[in-house]
């Protein structure tokens, strides 16, 4: 685990005018804030917000029209818009999906060794040395278990180890996609509506969790939410986006009384009615 | 609430219209059909009718119709979660397979000694044995990693010519050419792997497919490498570590039954031969079986499972999927080669595209990714067709009839079940997981 300096929250994550475009639409214009160790950031907006770009766009999955992301890492600065998909997890940075994205017919504890897989497949030499089963690989996959173990502890999954993962039931495999993620030992989790689908107690389960991710590992959390209750819980900085804008940002308490975010979640004075998941929200952030 | 033998009376009225209904298709196909028959008459083409087999075949499809639907509606109200006898016999067998692969093992190796085997058997076997290896080999791309892959005949075709052109021009013996033939099989194996890495599912399928014919028609069209469609002949037959399998060796050499002083006898040739393949196939499973706890074996299954999951925990796509290919077609040219050197003669019509869907077939029918599967598939599916060698032209119709009820009883193939790659609790009961 990275230990960050002790007190000061150090920078992790700067994103310098990222902007997204898709043929004509803009899906992020011109997006700049920073993340820091040992701090949860929220990202929030409307549907259709471009929330989810972001994450796209950090994890590799987009390559940015325009725009700098920097990740501070232990050896110095990586600039994730150069890094090629599937080696952005190498680098760091690790994340959880929308709609979840487990291998359902692989059992718990073969997602979280498969979420090790560049450790292992070193120690195997690429293979040789697993095919001759020299002790080197056993050694490592042995490493590899207690590792995953740990994890299912920590996300309270260690008997349902041998299960199907596609078995668990709804919070489990959020629950299991999160460890899965650590396992990759990241520098920045990024988690994409954890709390969806959640009830109340598995919601505050997730908040506790989270919370002691950032505590104990010192690692920065990147956070899409549209649960208002976990977001101004753990949050300790919130983003706004609005229209691929940043329209606020800023711990909790200021987002909450922001006129602009308030506008934009409500709308402006002449709309008539509002949608009825926009007053649910509306409701709890006046509790 | 209707009485039941009201329900059951009108139950009967609808399973008549529909077997009447069924009666009036077949009349309507059987008029033209069957009804009308040209004769020769003098030189001259006459039509005869023939209307009682019309008469026989729309009351046979009457009768068989109702029989059928009566048996359904009995059967699903006996029984409403009835599995069929095959899925039974799928479910008894899960729990033995353990046992089910030692007695196969021990069969496999005492075959060629049983007193009913005679040449034909052993023959029989091999053929068998080729299959299974073969789809041993497809399994680790289709099963494992889950390419659907339609062409894997052309790894076959580019490790038999590699080996009979090796053998033919360069007198390689055969322990030099199989590894060379499986090298070059799995060259082409990563050379249709790039071109591929983006497409998925049924896209995947039709360019593999195209992969496969192109092959075929190279090796038809390129006359100075591969003799075209008159094929390779005069490939050297295997010997048993040097000594040959001839009646009289060549100056200089001895022959397999002068060291070993006894009769001289053709079956020797075919018994080598048979516990060639069994070998090369053995190989190919232990491989599999092995690969598949590694790293990269893990990575095929979770590339299955869901690719944007295996790129965001950095598993490199297009390595993983280039070794499966790479690995797969390996497989299919040692099958290859020991084909050719079986055949001693080897010509593009025998990598058409009917052996890549009957190898597929074994697979999907095994139940992908299940080794024992795979061998109960290619027992039924080249068995099958031998046996039914009485029944001449009806025998592929027979052969699809059969293809067609496995995948309604199982849709998942013969045993389709997946064993994790590794436990945590063991075979603790408390701790399984649901069934």
């Amino acid at each position: 685990m990275i230990q960050a300096s002790a007190g000061e929250s150090r920078s992790l994550l700067t994103v310098e005018h990222l902007t997204m475009r898709f043929g004509g639409l803009v899906a992020i214009d011109d997006l700049s804030f920073s993340a820091n160790h040992r701090e949860i950031t929220a990202i929030i907006g409307p549907n259709g917000a471009g929330k989810t770009t972001v994450f796209n766009c950090l994890t590799g999955f987009y390559r940015p029209s325009v725009g700098r992301l920097m990740l501070h890492a232990t050896h110095g600065p990586l600039y994730l818009e150069r890094i090629e998909g599937y080696r952005i997890c190498r680098a760091g940075v690790a994340r959880t999906f929308q709609n979840i994205r487990l291998f359902p017919a692989m059992t718990v504890l073969e997602n979280l060794i498969i979420a090790q897989h560049n450790p292992l497949m070193r120690a195997s030499l690429f293979t040789v040395a697993g095919l001759l089963g020299l002790s080197r690989y056993r050694n490592a996959e042995q490493q590899a278990v207690e590792f995953a173990c740990y994890w299912l502890e920590r996300v309270n999954l260690l008997a349902q180890a041998d299960w199907d993962a596609g078995n668990l039931p709804y919070g489990a495999q959020r629950r299991l996609e999160i460890a899965r993620a650590m396992c990759t030992r990241p520098l920045l989790l990024c988690l994409d509506e954890p709390a969806a689908g959640l009830n109340p107690r598995e919601s505050a389960a997730l908040n506790a969790l989270l919370l002691s991710i950032r505590d104990q590992e010192g690692i920065g959390i990147l956070l899409i939410e549209h649960d208002m209750n976990v977001v101004m819980s753990i949050s300790d900085r919130i983003v706004v986006l609005d229209y691929g804008r940043k329209i606020a940002e800023g711990t909790p308490q200021a987002i909450r009384n922001d006129p602009d975010v308030i506008r934009a979640y409500l709308g402006e004075e002449e709309d008539e009615q509002l949608p009825p998941e926009v007053e649910e929200d509306l409701q709890r952030q006046d509790d | 609430m209707a009485s039941p033998t009201a329900a059951a009376s009108s139950d009967f009225v609808a399973l008549l219209k529909d077997a009447a209904v069924a009666a009036l298709v077949a009349l309507a196909l059987a008029v033209p059909l069957v009804g009308l028959h040209t004769v020769d008459q003098a030189g001259e083409l006459a039509i005869e009718t023939r209307f009682n087999w019309v008469a026989i075949a729309v009351v046979g499809v009457f009768c068989g119709r109702l029989l059928l639907r009566y048996v359904l509606t009995f059967r699903s109200r006996r029984e409403p979660q009835s599995a069929g006898a095959f899925v039974r016999l799928g479910a008894v067998l899960q729990p033995y397979v353990k046992w089910l692969t030692v007695a196969a093992l021990l069969v496999a190796f005492v075959l060629p000694f049983l007193p009913f085997s005679s040449r034909y058997v052993i023959d029989l076997a091999t053929s068998v044995l080729i299959y299974v290896m073969l789809g041993w080999g497809l399994n680790v791309v289709v099963g494992l990693a889950g390419l659907l892959d339609l062409g894997y005949v052309a790894f076959y075709a580019v490790g038999a010519y590699s080996y009979a052109l090796f053998a033919v021009h360069f007198d390689l013996s055969f322990w030099i050419c199989l590894p060379l033939a499986g090298l070059f099989a799995a060259l082409f194996g990563v050379m249709l792997g790039f071109p591929v890495l983006r497409l998925r599912g049924d896209y995947l399928a039709i360019v593999t497919l195209g992969f496969g014919e192109m092959i075929r028609i190279i090796l038809l069209n390129w006359y100075p490498v591969t003799n075209g469609p008159n094929g390779i002949s005069g490939i050297p037959r295997p010997s048993f570590f040097g000594l040959p399998f001839d009646r009289t060796a060549a100056a200089g050499a001895t022959s397999f039954h002068e060291v070993f002083g006894i009769e001289y006898a053709s079956a020797h040739r075919v018994i080598f031969l048979y516990f060639l393949i069994l070998c090369l196939a053995l190989l190919t499973n232990v491989f599999t079986l092995r690969i598949r706890r590694l790293p990269i074996g893990r990575a095929w299954e979770a590339l299955r499972e869901d690719e944007i999951a295996c790129r965001s925990l950095g598993v490199n796509p297009t390595n993983t999927k280039l070794t499966a290919f790479g690995i797969g077609a390996m497989f299919g040219g040692f099958a290859g080669s020991f084909f050719a050197t079986r055949q001693g003669f080897i010509s593009p019509e025998s990598f058409t595209f009917i052996e890549s869907a009957t190898i597929l077939a074994i697979v999907v029918l095994g139940g992908m990714g299940s080794q024992i599967g795979i061998v109960i598939a290619a027992l039924f599916l080249i068995l099958l067709p031998e046996l039914g060698r009485e029944f001449a032209q009806f025998r592929m119709l027979l052969f699809g009839a059969a293809m067609v009820l496995i995948m309604i009883w199982r849709p998942g193939g013969l045993l389709a079940r997946r064993e994790p790659t590794l436990r945590l609790h063991g075979h603790d009961p408390a701790r399984a997981p649901p069934p």
